[in-house]
């Protein structure tokens, strides 16, 4: 029941992830973060079976800090997405496949460029203009699809951002009240309240 | 740095208990030793497979039947940690016992309570209550919340689809000040004001998140969670016995004693009629 979305826009990727953790029919938990800063221009968000959702995110975002330490340089976004793609790859054919699906989003300081990148438990990765994790995808990539543009700024990305959790509001039968909503841009990670836009 | 990091690196697909005794030739610490406890290992092919269809209760070789049904709960507030618990322990519809001690004093200031298997919870808690001493030994302070339940979590997550079953709630007082963390077999762990765990759980949510506020009383935040306890035992068949009170205050925690809950009923039925008599 978990959704995770995230559009790029000119020089920023905005993502979100709801913030229910539940466990059978009951909410344990209405205000989890399901993100980890890998580094500091790269956001992974997750969603998953429990327990490993969060060991997965935590192992890849020790080594990401690790390369950083190793090489006194940072991984860029599209390089930690490859090393977590082929460590996802890896665990599939392990006694212990972990069954987590991602959505990555950074920038690159090198090029200037936003990068997003979808991938799923069984190690496929796509780099996208906008994506979804989730039931959110049945709903919202159509919506995407239909009103995302290039070189879109802020205010635009979270309009787009607010529509799509709007329409879950409308037509998803589970409840997510909430959204944590985060931009990566050449400042680094921060969040964004979503309320605070109209 | 790399050799530093070679000492210490363990892959999460190879937990120490598949570690070969030779790889460890010439590396052997007491530390990485204890990291994670050993235990024989099913020799079947696909030992979790195996363990999987053993304990599953909708599998066909459902052999080992695992203790369920309880109600706990635990919530923060203004003065603390109330941890409220039932009694009763069930197999199948056999009621097993009636005076079981569902919350677990890993050291004075840290509670453990027990959902799922009784077994399970009580050998990883003891566990934790060894890590936690150990811990206490090697940094001269007292461990946080936050790192004990993650010990707790980590070990179970290592184990993770061999039919561990434990549904627990961790709280305690540290530096930070009152902390409370679900963590359960599945190894999610989570950080929050409120939990209640067992299948008694719903209805103690209800009456718990009706009468619940931050900034409450002490006395009150104790009968909230003895009361919800005793709703849980009342509409939950495989919750019931007496509800085990403990608070959690910056001093450790405190016993506030065990109380059967049939006479709780009839004291809770006098009060009704009191409060009806009251308002007609």
């Amino acid at each position: 029941m978990e959704c995770l979305f995230g559009i790029t826009g000119k020089d920023f990727t905005l993502l979100a992830a709801d913030e229910v953790a539940a466990r059978s029919i009951v909410v344990m938990k209405s205000k989890e973060d399901k993100s980890r800063t890998l580094s500091p221009h790269i956001l992974l968000l997750y969603t998953g079976e429990p327990g490993d959702t969060v060991n997965f995110a935590e192992y890849i975002q020790r080594n990401v800090r690790l390369y950083g330490i190793r090489n006194d340089i940072e991984l860029s976004p599209k390089a930690a997405a490859n090393f977590t793609r082929r460590e996802l790859a890896e665990s599939l054919r392990s006694r212990h496949p972990y069954a987590v699906n991602l959505l990555i989003g950074g920038y690159d300081t090198k090029t200037s460029a936003p990068a997003l990148f979808w991938l799923d438990y069984l190690g496929s990765m796509a780099e996208l203009p906008f994506a979804a994790q989730g039931y959110g995808a049945y709903f919202c990539t159509s919506l995407m699809d239909r009103y995302w543009q290039p070189d879109m700024n802020l205010d635009q990305a979270v309009a787009l951002m607010k529509q799509c959790i709007q329409e879950l509001k409308t037509r998803f039968i589970v409840n997510l009240p909430e959204f944590n909503c985060k931009v990566v841009d050449k400042d680094g990670v921060r969040e964004i309240d979503l309320k605070a836009y109209p | 740095m790399d050799k530093f990091v070679a000492r210490y690196a363990t892959s999460p697909l190879t937990p120490a208990f598949q570690t070969e005794e030779l790889n460890l030739l010439g590396k052997w610490d007491a530390a990485q030793d204890f990291a994670i406890p050993a235990f024989d290992i099913p020799g079947a092919e696909h030992p979790t497979q195996f363990l999987q269809s053993i304990t599953n209760e909708s599998s066909p070789d459902y052999k080992i039947k695992i203790q369920h049904g309880t109600t706990t709960l635990a919530f923060k507030f203004q003065g603390g940690v109330v941890v409220a618990v039932d009694s009763r322990a069930t197999a199948g519809n056999y009621i097993a016992s009636q005076t079981v001690k569902k919350v677990i004093e890993i050291n004075p200031y840290l509670l453990g309570t027990m959902a799922g298997g009784a077994a399970d919870c009580s050998y990883w808690e003891r566990e934790l209550g060894r890590r936690c001493r150990l811990y206490e030994l090697r940094n001269k302070e007292r461990i946080s919340v936050a790192a004990a339940s993650k010990l707790l979590a980590n070990m179970v997550y290592s184990y993770k689809g061999m039919g561990l079953s434990m549904g627990t709630m961790v709280t305690g007082w540290d530096k930070t000040g009152p902390n409370l963390f679900y963590v359960d077999s599945d190894g999610t762990r989570l950080k929050g004001d409120l939990f209640s765990v067992g299948s008694g759980s719903t209805f103690a949510y209800g009456v718990l998140d009706s009468g619940y506020n931050y900034d409450m009383s002490v006395s009150d935040a104790i009968e909230l969670g003895k009361r919800s306890i005793y709703h849980a035992t009342h509409r939950d068949a495989m919750s019931g016995g007496s509800v085990n009170l403990y608070h959690v205050t910056e001093g450790g925690w405190v016993y506030h004693g065990n109380h059967d809950v049939g006479p709780l009923h009839w004291e809770y039925q006098d009060l009704k009629a009191r409060e009806h008599a009251l308002t007609t």
